[in-house]
């Protein structure tokens, strides 16, 4: 064997790896880099002032985002009890009740809603839910954001039912239960821990999501009471102060920031570790 | 006798449906059955309506326009002249950047993940590269304009103006947003898509195509390089597509670091625009119905773009799973 | 049984937010050039009378005005008033009855600029200014901007043109100024909310683009003064029609208001751009809300017309302490008559 030869692959083999072992860590680096500069940056600012104080005019210093978390809070419940009947029942009929050719249909519209980019869905909200009702409100924001929790649920919801061990269902059966009580009692509950994991993970995608909000639940100065209001959040928030020019603003946009990305991360670890030890969890 | 025992269990009979109507009725099944389907049948309902919204509320600019609208660059709201062109280009230019540099690196990082990490240290790093994914992008947006555009102004354009600044892509002045910038956010958005599923992918590979390629005497290198990737290869290509219609569609970290500037132009540090990036900034001031409906027609654009994408990328993605399992090889 | 109970405390959080204080809000959207005294006013008003919320969004004159025409907002605000077309199109949209503008303050738009090592004021005169925007002129050291500041150390680099990406009446009253002073511009470009800028980079609100000018070196925008003051960032003067450079503050915007404030059309929308005047500065405008003729909800109506009332009277005296001019007493006067056409 040409013993140069030999070790100059060895050698190239040997420098290949190592990059690819860079590429892997500098990518999860970029992780650690982004949670340190926003607790750098934001963490001082976070205070009592910032959870409960409203905003103040603008280039004056000072004040908070107690409207915005609030209002993110309302938005994203609503959108959940928007989003997770839905995707979860329509879930239930593919993996139990539909024929091939349902299942088909409500599966491509399915995975159609999920690429639809999140400007899209806001346009199609504010057509739908803001001009016909003559306002900004909450409700409109909740709606766009439930749209684009449908296919993730649906989706998951499928899987993680027709996972579930043909003898649970056969005994089931065996005992006399009518399918709707076998679905209900024994089927639904063994796939609950992936079905809940999905719906988390859906939550925390689109709690950070700012696009269809623009339109929808526009913005408010004040805490908003009701749905029907226009209503601040935090990811709108972020923008419009990251792009001002008050250092003020700059502060509590990475203030506002970190606590969403706090949110988001921790929704997300608990989702994936603690809820779904030993389950397949989806990707995004 | 067998009659005897399914008629003492009240209802009961064969376990899929051949059973009276009534029968299910009053056993709650056909409820059940018909509430799911109520629900599942308003996905499709929701979904077949944006898609007729889109359709519809863009009809002005389809017949004024027809084609042109797609090769015009002017973008005039009060000749009430619109062109797609320039967000077009936009879209594409920045998607290329990301994809230019996300790619090399997550697929390295994959071969790394797949090939060369134990288990363990594997999985770990996949689990913070999923949580990479689930940065909200208007935190990517926050970071690229304190972070990025900086670093653009003071380190990456002297670093490729000063030696190259004779090519058309690296011409002109910095003005720190642009299209390199939002590209490089975007690179950093997307990186964590094609990881995932390239590891995957690879993760799928048969153990004997390797083992083949190192008992003939390939380095570890050269086995992965020549063979376990090129057997992956149509799964990456599908993660590449997932990846790149999750660039496009991107809207916040975009707009905030690409200079909102609706023209062509050759360098890569000059402003742009995108798609998403005009319609969250002009969609609620759009006076005028060919306006409005020209933004529109945009997001009908975009859409069906990412739908094409997505679709070619799954297709891609579960040939390559399927294939390496054996299934249907 | 855990689940139920976290349900159960959701719903109970929710009854508290949905059924705490019943302050009635109204909602309205638009400038942003006049964003900073808004903002300050509802926020005093609110503390007068907490049973009213104003909330006011800063979304750029363009979208003030689509959004009041489509009804989703209560009143809307901008600096380039409403042309005849737009005028229509809400009478269309609401049965026949229109809009009516109310003048709040005058401000001015300002050249602001950001170059390494000039602290001070630049002159610029129209020729310079329309020559920069329209790209013909590239570079700061350019003798039409140099003739006029000499002493000035000014850099031979490329000047960086800021302008609004979104609908802006900043950009209107901006644009109407340079149609009125370069004939290349008005044929070229001409003057609105949204043009076709031939050149720059687009920030979103006065805030995007100081945001913008404020981080980039060689950059020129145009903002409304009080966030070129807020933000301290240098601004110009600019040669007004008499030919006297002249830096926008209380006085010269006021001059520039002195002939239109005799000659007030009823409708108020006038132009006060390159306006005559020894010490007027051209490039001054008032800002309008936009309020319904007719309201359905009686409370909100009352509401406006209150506020309106109060933002005539006490509200003016805040306005000069954030480089907003006050309303001349004569447009004032017609103001509070014309509050009456509210129904």
């Amino acid at each position: 064997m040409n013993n140069a030869r030999l070790r100059w692959r060895k050698f190239v083999s040997n420098f290949m790896l190592a990059m690819t072992g860079v590429c892997a860590f500098v990518s999860v680096l970029v992780l650690f880099f982004i949670l340190g500069y926003l607790v750098f940056n934001g963490g001082t600012s976070i205070n009592w002032d910032f959870f409960t104080k409203l905003p103040k005019p603008v280039g004056e210093t000072g004040g908070g985002m107690a409207n915005a978390i609030v209002g993110s809070g309302k938005i994203l419940l609503l959108a959940s009890l928007m989003g997770v009947p839905i995707g979860f029942l329509g879930g239930i009929y593919l993996a139990e009740f539909s024929g091939k050719g349902m299942a088909s249909v409500v599966r491509y519209a399915a995975d159609l809603l999920n690429g639809v980019p999140s400007i899209v869905i806001g346009i199609f909200a504010y057509g739908l839910v803001v001009l016909p009702f003559k306002h900004f409100s909450a409700y409109a924001g909740s709606f766009a954001l439930g749209m684009m929790m449908i296919p993730i649920t649906l989706r998951s919801t499928e899987e993680f039912l027709k996972s579930v061990p043909r003898m649970l269902r056969e005994g089931a059966m065996a005992l006399g239960a009518s399918k709707w009580k076998t679905i209900a009692t024994v089927i639904v509950p063994a796939a609950y821990r992936g079905i809940m994991t999905a719906i988390l993970l859906a939550l925390a995608r689109v709690a950070g999501e700012t696009a269809p909000l623009l339109f929808t639940a526009f913005g408010n100065r004040f805490e908003s009471h009701g749905w029907s209001q226009p209503t601040a959040t935090l990811p709108v928030m972020i923008y419009t102060y990251a792009v001002s020019p008050y250092d003020d603003w700059h502060r509590q946009a990475w203030a506002a920031g970190l606590v969403l990305l706090g949110l988001v991360l921790i929704i997300n670890i608990l989702a994936r570790t603690i809820l779904s030890r030993g389950i397949a969890v989806p990707r995004s | 006798m067998a009659t005897d025992t399914t008629a003492s269990l009240k209802g009961a009979g064969p376990v899929t449906g051949s059973r009276s109507f009534f029968a299910r009725l009053s056993d709650g099944d056909e409820i059940a059955r018909l509430v799911t389907l109520v629900f599942a049948a308003t996905v499709v309902l929701i979904t077949a309506a944006l898609v007729w919204e889109l359709w519809t509320n863009s009809a002005l600019p389809r017949q004024k326009f027809g084609l042109h609208f797609f090769v015009t660059s002017v973008w005039d709201p009060i000749m009430d002249e619109y062109g797609a062109l320039p967000f077009i280009y936009g879209t594409m230019v920045t998607s290329a950047v990301a994809l230019f540099i996300a790619v090399p690196m997550g697929i390295g990082a994959a071969i790394f993940l797949a090939e060369l990490a134990p288990a363990r240290v594997s999985d770990t790093l996949q689990f913070f590269i999923d949580l990479l994914a689930a940065v909200p992008s208007v935190i990517y947006g926050l970071l690229g304009v304190f972070i990025v555009v900086p670093l653009m102004r003071t380190v990456i354009y002297p670093a490729l103006n000063k030696p190259f600044g004779y090519l058309p892509i690296f011409k002109g002045p910095s003005y720190g947003v642009g299209f390199l910038t939002a590209g490089i956010v975007l690179a950093i958005m997307v990186i964590p898509y094609i990881i995932s599923v390239s590891r995957e992918v690879l993760l799928s590979v048969p153990r004997d195509q390797r083992e083949a390629a190192l008992a003939l005497g390939s380095t570890r290198w050269e086995s992965t390089w020549k063979v376990v990737v090129p057997f992956a290869k149509t799964g990456i290509m599908g993660s590449i597509f997932l990846a790149l219609a999750r660039a496009l569609g991107e809207t916040m970290a975009v707009t905030m670091v690409i200079g909102n500037t609706p023209k062509i132009a050759a360098s890569l540090f000059a402003p742009g625009y995108s798609i998403a990036a005009v319609i969250a900034n002009e969609f609620t001031e759009a006076t005028g119905d060919l306006y409005l409906q020209s933004l529109i027609a945009l997001g009908l654009v975009l859409f069906l773009l990412t739908f094409i994408l997505n679709g070619v990328a799954r297709i891609l993605i579960v040939v390559t799973t399927q294939k390496g399992s054996g299934v249907g090889a | 049984m855990k689940r139920f109970a976290g349900l159960a405390i959701g719903v109970l959080a929710l009854c508290a937010i949905v059924l705490a204080d019943n302050a009635l809000l109204i909602n309205g959207a638009g400038a942003t050039f006049p964003y900073p005294i808004y903002s300050k006013w509802f926020d005093v008003y609110h503390t007068k009378n907490p049973n009213f919320q104003f909330n006011y969004q800063s979304v750029g004159s363009g979208a003030g005005i689509k959004q009041v025409t489509e009804g989703t907002v209560d009143f809307g605000a901008t600096d380039g008033p409403m042309n005849d077309e737009q005028l229509k199109a809400y009478q269309d949209k609401h049965n026949g009855t229109g809009i009516l503008h109310f003048p709040t303050v005058l401000g001015a738009d300002v050249p602001t600029y950001n170059i390494p090592g000039v602290t001070g004021a630049l002159n610029f005169t129209p020729e310079a200014l329309a020559g920069i925007f329209l790209g013909k002129i590239t570079k700061w050291n350019d003798p039409a901007i140099a003739g006029q500041n000499k002493g000035v150390n000014l850099p031979a680099e490329e000047i960086i043109v800021v302008h609004r990406s979104d609908g802006s009446g900043t950009t209107y009253i901006w644009t109407d100024y340079l149609s009125k002073v370069s004939d290349e511009w008005k044929t070229k470009v001409s003057k609105g909310t949204s043009v076709n800028w031939p050149k720059g980079l687009g920030g979103k609100g006065n805030e995007g683009v100081t945001g913008l000018v404020k981080q980039t070196p060689n950059a020129i925008g145009y903002v409304e003064l009080i966030y070129a003051v807020q933000n301290n960032i240098p601004y110009g003067t600019v040669k007004n029609s008499s030919g006297n450079f002249v830096k926008a503050d209380l006085a010269s915007v006021t001059a520039a208001a002195a002939g239109a404030a005799k000659e007030m059309p009823d409708d108020f929308r006038v132009s006060i751009t390159n306006a005559p005047g020894k010490t007027a500065y051209p490039i001054s405008s008032f800002t309008w809300l936009l309020i319904p003729q007719k309201f359905q909800d009686a409370g909100k109506r009352d509401a406006i017309k209150g506020f309106l009332k109060w933002m005539l009277n006490d509200g003016q005296g805040s306005v000069e302490a954030l480089s907003y001019a006050k309303l001349p007493k004569e447009v004032v006067e017609k103001e509070k008559k014309a509050i009456n056409n509210i129904q």
